[in-house]
């Protein structure tokens, strides 16, 4: 299977890899896939107390390039967005960055989840702990 | 400097040996008689050709130039072995018995035949990818015509025990094939030895060119009869028809011709590089496994899973190596291995397996760069794998309830 350049790049030079505290309260963790269907995707978002923006996004990624490529692509994305902003990535937009295959579409799906459960997971911190 | 990229994929296929190359030449430029012409010496140099290289593939396998009938390749060997004896056998019986890890040419042309009407007993394998005997001889009736078992497995390279399985056969009268394409040429392979009555071999599995297979079928004790499926102008005894691929089997004798006097040096080199390769993985790397038995095994075959690293990221970031993986990914199908889950092998475990084929032409250079490049890339991936890092913490991966519906 033929790659496109912008997969081969986040592949070999991943953008944000690393993990932040799960415990602090203003760090959303999302872990999306399954290791038997080949894809596990932990995406973690730190959004900034007074602006509301996430901050920093890190993420770690067990799959295939495409995988990596799609939550690489999503970390570098986030970053900077408000949660709203950030809601409304679709894969649909990581598909055409990425230029995937058809095959490949589950991958950036898997990406825009984990986004979701990022937030959810903040969200949840913020209505019950505060 | 090691030359790139390697390909160390020789179970898929391998590449032609130049030495037969150099014999088919002939035939593919001024030798281009028919050998079915009988009136001419066009017609005389191919026949004479074709019957030195039946005698070059027959004594590979122990058996009699007259046993061999010329094919296509493997999977139409694997066809032919099985409807040819189901459809000559028919009033004898309708049930075939084979195993699940079988390749696709005897599975697929087994079910093919349960549409038509007759019964297949798909046996289970171990988690060593062996085939239980007592399994064989519990599964044969009165009603059984055919068992056909391969003798190494093409993922994992498992040897399974033909001998003893052709000898049941034997004594419950039951015909067996073996596929044994991967085996011939690599290891020790006698049809009278192993108690063998119909085996497929295909030649650019052993250096010889593609396109160009053989059935071995047995002429005494039992005399095995095929109904054919290629009709025509009854080449081959009238198991096949079709017009000699007169270079293609030259090919195929001076492959045969050749494995047959390296074998046993041959055989010592693949394994002294494969366990090279085993043992420097095993030693760079933790939680890495071996699938299959290790002992019964081909000795250039090494197939194995890197936990927590997904197999395609693997091949990606190796790029510069050919090798296979067990990954669903690198499939159509986005199924993972059929012969690792047959094995037992879990599915997370099936998704991050790499099989590495070492052949003739692999060198002990090759092998170091190809472990030292696996280590450097799966160290990486690891570093980059929720799965790694949340086994370091102590997590067990099994007891986390995954979103699976993601």
């Amino acid at each position: 299977m033929a790659y496109s350049d912008k997969v081969i790049d986040h592949y070999n030079n991943p953008r944000n890899v690393g993990s932040l505290p799960k415990e602090d309260p203003n760090v959303g963790t999302g872990l999306v896939g399954a290791p038997e269907c080949g894809d596990v995707m932990k995406l973690q978002i730190k959004v900034n107390e007074e602006s509301g923006l996430i901050e920093d996004a890190k993420f770690k990624t067990f799959g295939c390039g495409s995988a990596i490529a799609s939550s690489s692509l999503a970390t570098e994305w986030v970053k900077g967005k408000t949660l709203a902003e950030a809601l409304a990535i679709k894969n649909t937009d990581i598909v055409k960055e990425l230029s995937l295959p058809p095959v490949k579409i589950h991958c950036s799906v898997l990406a825009e989840d984990a986004i979701k459960a990022a937030i959810t997971d903040w969200k949840k911190k913020h209505d019950d702990g505060k | 400097m090691v030359k790139l990229p390697i390909y160390m994929d020789n179970h898929a296929t391998t590449p032609l040996d130049p030495r037969v190359l150099e014999a088919m030449m002939p035939y593919l430029t001024n030798r281009f008689g028919n050998a079915a012409s009988r009136n001419h010496s066009f017609g005389w140099e191919a026949e004479e050709a074709v019957d030195q290289a039946r005698k070059e593939i027959a004594a590979l396998i122990g058996a009699d130039a007259r046993e061999i009938v010329i094919t296509s390749g493997a999977t139409e060997s694997d066809n032919l072995a099985i409807k040819g004896v189901a459809w000559m056998y028919r009033e004898k019986g309708d049930h075939i018995i084979t195993a699940v890890t079988e390749h696709k040419a005897i599975l697929d042309t087994c079910k093919h035949l349960e549409k038509d009407g007759f019964r297949v007993t798909f046996l289970p394998v171990d988690n060593k990818g062996f085939v239980d005997l007592d399994d064989i001889r519990r599964a044969i009736t009165d009603k059984t015509i055919l068992i056909s078992i391969m003798t190494a497995n093409n993922e994992v390279g498992v040897v399974q025990d033909i001998k003893a399985i052709g000898k049941i056969a034997r004594e419950r009268g039951v015909l067996f094939h073996t596929d044994a394409v991967q085996a011939a040429g690599k290891i020790p392979f006698n049809v009278n030895e192993m108690n063998v009555d119909i085996a497929s071999l295909s030649a650019h599995k052993f250096y010889g060119p593609k396109g160009v297979g053989a059935l071995y079928v047995r002429r005494r004790n039992p005399r095995v009869l095929l109904t054919p499926i290629i009709d025509g102008g009854g080449h081959e005894r009238g198991m096949r028809s079709g017009t000699l691929n007169v270079p293609g089997i030259v090919g195929l004798g001076k492959a045969a011709q050749i494995a047959r006097e390296d074998l046993a040096k041959e055989s010592a080199e693949m394994f002294r590089l494969r366990e090279k390769l085993r043992t420097t993985l095993e030693r760079e790397l933790d939680e890495i496994y071996i699938n299959g038995d290790l002992q019964k095994r081909l000795p250039g075959n090494l197939n194995m899973s890197f936990a927590y690293v997904e197999g395609e990221s693997l091949l990606m970031g190796i790029n510069d190596i050919a090798v296979s993986s067990g990954s669903a990914c690198t499939s159509a199908s986005l199924e993972p291995s059929y012969v690792l889950k047959a094995l037992g092998v879990g599915e997370d475990l099936a998704h991050t397996s790499i099989r590495f084929g070492i052949g003739r032409f692999n060198t002990e250079e090759e092998v170091d760069y190809v472990a030292g490049r696996v280590t450097e890339v799966v160290r990486r991936l690891r570093e980059l794998s929720p799965l790694y890092e949340m086994a370091k913490e102590g997590i067990d991966l099994k007891s986390v309830h995954w979103a699976t519906e993601a």
